[in-house]
């Protein structure tokens, strides 16, 4: 008992030292996932995909690298999904010594959809089907050498694929 | 229990390229069951591929990826008879597993 009561008391004391140090973003976050008692897979950038814009998105999973856009990106999406709820995306790139590639939704609740580790050897470029609430621009984001490309296309949706 | 794993990885002259289908719900928590409740996020967050003892690709999802997800791509290497291992976990900790070989 005492021994529970003294584990509590400390995890009160963390808490309240990430609340101090923190900006106000991020102890929410921890406390958030504190109350949740489930913790992220290890590697899952779970506070990027918590952010809403695409802006917040990019500085949180790049650290604020500015992005450049770039016509050796191809976005492979429809003009016009008709469920938003399967929209087959695809991405590719000729750009030399990729490392990621992301793919966010600008209008969804959290821009960001899903983002790939490539690692040398693997060719980047990747195709898979995300949810859209509504008509959007879907970005993609390349890191090649360090640096960030992206590219965007618009897609409208006829019926969304996040409300119920 | 059958795997919720679905994988077909071809080996092409020097690349092999992996389709996968995973059964999974991939609730995004913004929907309303019949009740009018919403439905908590239940999606996978971690997918990651493995072929010839290193990591070959990874996925880091959110709850905007569909249900079933499905993800394509290529890898340099690979030949008829390796293996491929996929594992994926989720929100809530779950996880899933499966070795299959590059054909």
């Amino acid at each position: 008992m005492e021994r529970l009561l003294k584990s509590k008391a400390s995890r009160r004391g963390v808490l309240r030292g990430l609340a101090l140090t923190a900006v106000v973003g991020a102890s929410l976050n921890a406390l958030r996932s504190v109350a949740a008692f489930a913790a992220d897979a290890a590697g899952w950038p779970g506070d990027a995909f918590r952010q809403k814009s695409e802006a917040d998105t990019l500085k949180t999973l790049y650290g604020g690298k500015p992005t450049e856009a770039s016509d050796k990106i191809k976005l492979d999406a429809p003009e016009i999904a008709e469920n938003g709820a399967v929209v087959p995306i695809s991405v590719s790139t000729s750009l030399p010594g990729v490392t990621s590639i992301s793919i966010m939704v600008a209008e969804n609740p959290n821009a960001l959809a899903a983002s790939y580790r490539i690692p040398e050897g693997t060719t980047p470029q990747v195709s898979n089907r995300l949810k859209m609430a509504k008509t959007s621009n879907v970005v993609a984001v390349v890191e090649s050498g360090g640096k960030l490309y992206s590219t965007s296309k618009e897609v409208k949706v006829t019926v969304g694929g996040c409300g119920g | 229990m059958a795997s919720t794993i679905r994988v077909r990885a071809t080996a092409g002259t020097d690349t092999t390229e992996v389709q996968a289908l995973i059964q999974h719900p991939m609730d995004s928590g913004f929907v309303k069951d019949a009740k009018g409740e919403l439905i908590p996020p239940h999606h996978i967050e971690t997918v990651t591929f493995e072929a010839g003892g290193k990591v070959v690709f990874t996925a880091l999802w959110g709850p905007a990826v569909s249900k079933d997800p499905f993800v394509k791509f290529s890898f340099k290497g690979g030949a008829k008879g390796d293996d491929l291992k996929i594992t994926w976990i989720d929100n809530k900790g779950a996880t899933d597993t499966l070795t299959a070989k590059i054909g």
